[in-house]
């Protein structure tokens, strides 16, 4: 499954936020991190900051704070700001209502239906989880490399 | 954290009552006598309860799995087919202390791998589940309507 680079951009920006325990980052910040313009991010956060997913915060040392609630919000909550869900309806109904097309569109149905299920069931908090379970395998496999 | 006992049924079909919007209470004796009694190596049926005095004991909620291994040539796992929190506890990792608390039964029952099946649909113990660490596995569970 491919996801456009804002969606990845906001997932990113979603899971440092909601890492820092309220406290908030700069567009910059977030940007430098993942290597994109701060301009980019800064359209992004806006789209977040209108679903009400992230709160902006002015003033010197201002930024953007998470502002959901990490156990409750889950991926597709972010992916749908950016991504068109009709794409699997509009793929197959280019040939028009042929019994192939249907099939097809059965079987395009069920992928996106796994897909949908998928980003639903995984919270922000679990992403952080898993998150920092990768981050603890990679240093303890780097220290091992040290070793 | 402890084995169902015959005193906690009528907490306990009440509680799925409240939570389905149906009473089930042959069911739920059933349940008791298969998973409560019978062949308690391999069959798991706990409860979280919150305790004022040896007289007002309440149950906060339940999980319940057994050691299963018939699907399809799959080795022995630990299986759970019910899990149920107290709606005004949930949040406060009562379904995480009964999650661990079958786990750890599983494992001693010398196991190592844990599975469920939960409706695509249904987000809440979706998300609850990969809260706790589950993922897709191997598996795809299909069906067919039988004209």
């Amino acid at each position: 499954m491919k996801l456009q680079i804002s969606t990845r951009l906001a997932i990113f920006a979603v899971l440092e936020l909601a890492g820092r325990d309220g406290r908030q980052l700069s567009v910059a910040d977030i940007g430098e991190k993942y290597g994109v313009s701060s301009h980019h991010l800064a359209k992004v956060m806006h789209v977040m900051g209108r679903a009400g997913l992230v709160r902006s915060v002015r003033g010197a040392g201002g930024g953007y704070q998470f502002a959901g609630n990490a156990r409750r919000t889950t991926l597709l909550d972010v992916v749908q700001l950016f991504e068109d869900s009709s794409t699997v309806e509009h793929d197959a109904g280019i040939a028009g209502a042929t019994p192939e097309s249907q099939a097809l569109s059965e079987v395009l149905g069920e992928i996106d239906d796994i897909a949908r299920a998928t980003l639903g069931s995984i919270t922000i908090a679990t992403m952080r989880k898993l998150v920092d379970r990768r981050g603890e395998r990679s240093k303890t496999a780097s220290s091992r490399r040290r070793n | 954290m402890r084995r169902v006992r015959a005193a906690d049924m009528p907490q306990v079909i009440a509680l799925d009552a409240r939570i389905t919007k149906l009473t089930k209470a042959d069911y739920w004796n059933d349940v008791f006598g298969r998973y409560g009694k019978r062949r308690l190596h391999e069959r798991f049926f706990l409860v979280a309860e919150s305790r004022n005095g040896p007289a007002d004991v309440r149950v906060l909620g339940f999980i319940i799995g057994e050691i299963r291994a018939w699907e399809f040539g799959s080795t022995p796992c630990g299986w759970v087919f019910a899990l149920s929190v107290e709606p005004e506890m949930r949040l406060r990792n009562v379904g995480t202390a009964l999650f661990d608390a079958i786990a750890g039964e599983f494992k001693m029952a010398g196991v190592s791998k844990m599975r469920t099946m939960v409706a695509r649909d249904a987000r809440l113990p979706m998300m609850f589940f990969r809260g706790e660490g589950m993922m897709a596995g191997p598996y795809l569970q299909l069906e067919k309507d039988l004209d």
